[in-house]
């Protein structure tokens, strides 16, 4: 099954295909929008009555479609959790902060086909009764934002958006807006209070979840850029034909972003679990393998928060055998399937669908050290455990790369970690701390190694003499 | 000092907060529409966001200190970002940095942004720029160039006028 399965790109990256209206309608644009405006009310069995939008809420919920930003949570789930009955108006904010170290997907969305994006937002916005709507994109697209800022221009224009649309008589706006470099912004109730206008602190939950008390404390739906354009496939398919595609609870087609050490890094459509990390990783058709003579290393499965895999790790996964059984078979890391289970089951995440790949031509700490780095600078600094353990960690793993390990670095290392993981108001405690855990707990030899190599060539000249030349090297990696 | 903002700005500014509910929420696209006409967010700049938004200028400077991308100084005319991040840095996002350090004469051991004595250029590290397929990637001001080799590098400079 190794092959692309072109769903959500299927127009963007074809000769002569523009991000114009024009070019949209022609490949039949915003048809999935008419077609739901103009659902009929549906005659249950009971003589009860089904409305246009709680058709499609229904829909994207049977479609199986899970959160394609990082914690792939089911769609129609989510939806279903907002508060209608408050009398608060619901909002819906598109999450376009992609900034997830590895990821690239969304990208491609907004850059080539962003009426796509804009269709499956006006879709979703009908079916939950919105009203007012914002796309959240991060401030280093400023190209992404003038292209979305020309769709809306555009679908306003042609009424799908505005008052009235296509004399449904129904009402919406969606407004560009541009986060300013924090990454933070990606947590969903982080990019809230950043849309408020605020410092990107995330909110606590309880209470503050965003389908009841999110935007202006009213219920909001935060969804991925990915997730909202799957929303108008649903719709122009059948959320049965949706379902068909990829495998069972991991349904549909994903964007799988490839890079770091591969012959071809790249973004990927493919329909969920259809493609093993092998596959993805040395196809000729998706990564195109490693460099020449090199040997795999590592790889990070699903962006840099998500624990990394070890070249030769092993995983026992739950199997339903032909007998419908449950069995326990034996999987090696590269022929996991690339889904949301399997990638959980063995321990980790597909996360924002990004695999990073490492050859052993690297240093596993500078990797770590690199991650962390990251980590520090993005730390909103809410929480004392992941605002001060970011940094130690950085510390620490900045000394480990620049020849001033210590043998009790690792240990040291994975108790902070384990300090900061669960501590925190966010997920961000978890993905500053998953990295070290795993990087350290699966590299331990050789994290202990440098730290024993470097106290063996420093030996007599510790102290002070030391420390001065740490902070006089150069910072990067 | 006095800070005045041209009245097409001023009529750019106000549609903005018509996008929102309340007036605080343009905070974000202000301080930018700011920058991008100023070059950086001087503190009579931040009163001025405050008054017109009916915050307090803490409101806003707390916002201009959290967020990266906000500067309260003038840059170089040209500010090349580099991508720091692990695909890139796999990618040789490091001696790209170095090169264009060298290049303009500025200090490849300093993590922090560098300007060139005559202003025309400022080289700083940035977090993942989500195109690490393309790796390593630059920023020069709003413009995004992927794969850059050091020849790359070479021409782009070439092409600052």
């Amino acid at each position: 099954m190794s092959q692309e399965y072109r769903l959500i790109l299927k127009n963007a990256d074809q000769p002569g295909y523009t991000t114009d209206m024009d070019c949209y309608l022609r490949h039949g644009g915003y048809g999935a929008l008419k077609k739901a405006l103009a659902l009929p009310v549906k005659d249950l069995p009971d003589g009860k009555k089904m409305t246009a939008q709680e058709q499609i809420r229904e829909d994207v919920k049977a479609s199986g479609l899970r959160g394609r930003g990082g914690a792939g949570f089911s769609c129609g789930l989510k939806w279903s959790f907002v508060d209608r009955k408050s009398g608060k108006p619901i909002y819906l904010i598109c999450n376009a902060d992609e900034s997830e170290p590895g990821t690239f997907k969304d990208r491609q969305i907004i850059y080539k086909d962003p009426h796509q994006l804009v269709e499956g937002m006006i879709i979703s916005c009908f079916a939950n009764d919105v009203h007012l709507a914002y796309i959240y994109i991060r401030g280093e697209m400023p190209d992404g934002a003038r292209i979305l800022k020309k769709a809306l221009a555009d679908a306003r224009a042609k009424n799908f958006l505005g008052k009235n649309i296509l004399g449904s008589g129904y009402d919406l706006e969606i407004y560009v807006h541009r986060g300013a470099g924090a990454y933070i912004c990606g947590e969903e109730t982080g990019l809230i209070e950043s849309l408020e206008g605020k410092r990107a602190y995330p909110r606590i939950k309880p209470p503050y979840f965003p389908a009841v008390l999110g935007l202006y404390m009213c219920p909001t739906i935060v969804n991925n850029v990915e997730t909202l354009a799957a929303v108008k496939h649903i719709v122009t398919m059948g959320s049965a034909e949706y379902a068909k595609l990829g495998t069972p609870n991991n349904t549909g087609t994903r964007i799988v972003s490839v890079s770091g050490q591969v012959k071809k890094p790249g973004y990927f459509e493919v329909e969920v679990g259809k493609a093993t990390i092998g596959e993805l990783i040395f196809h000729e058709k998706f990564g195109g393998g490693l460099k020449d003579g090199r040997k795999l290393k590592a790889i990070i499965p699903g962006g840099s928060s998500s624990k990394v895999f070890k070249a030769g790790e092993k995983f026992k996964l739950k199997r339903k055998g032909a007998d419908g059984q449950m069995t326990a078979v034996e999987v090696d890391m590269l022929d996991l399937p690339y889904d949301f289970d399997s990638l959980q089951q063995a321990g980790s995440m597909s996360g924002s669908g990004a695999i990073i790949v490492v050859d052993d031509s690297t240093d596993i700490v500078s990797v770590l050290a690199n991650l962390s780095e990251f980590y520090a600078h993005e730390s909103c600094g809410q929480c004392t455990p992941c605002r001060e353990g970011s940094l130690w960690m950085n510390k620490a793993l900045h000394r480990m790369s620049h020849g001033h390990g210590r043998k009790q670095d690792a240990d040291y290392l994975l108790n902070i970690a384990q300090n900061i993981q669960g501590r925190t108001i966010c997920a961000f405690g978890e993905a500053c701390a998953w990295p070290v855990l795993s990087f350290v707990n699966k590299f331990k030899d050789e994290f202990v190694a440098k730290g024993a190599a470097d106290e063996a060539k420093n030996h007599g000249g510790a102290g002070p003499t030391n420390e001065m030349k740490i902070a006089a090297s150069p910072r990067a990696d | 000092m006095s800070f005045t903002v041209p009245k097409e700005l001023e009529t750019e500014l106000d549609e903005l907060i018509t996008h929102y509910p309340q007036k605080r929420s343009a905070s974000l696209m202000f301080l930018h529409a700011i920058q991008e006409h100023f070059g950086f967010i001087s503190p009579e700049a931040m009163e001025w966001t405050a008054k017109k938004l009916e915050l307090q200028p803490i409101n806003v400077y707390e916002l201009v200190t959290f967020y990266p991308m906000f500067r309260t100084e003038k840059l170089g005319k040209y500010q090349i970002k580099v991508c720091r991040t692990l695909s890139c840095a796999l990618g040789g996002s490091h001696a790209l940095r170095d090169h264009f350090c060298q290049k303009l004469g500025l200090d490849s051991t300093k993590h922090e942004p560098q300007t060139t004595k005559d202003g025309k250029f400022t080289v700083e590290f940035v977090e993942c720029l989500a195109s690490c397929g393309t790796a390593p990637v630059v920023m020069i001001n709003e413009d995004f160039h992927e794969g850059v080799s050091n020849q790359k590098a070479d021409e782009l400079l070439g092409r600052c006028k």
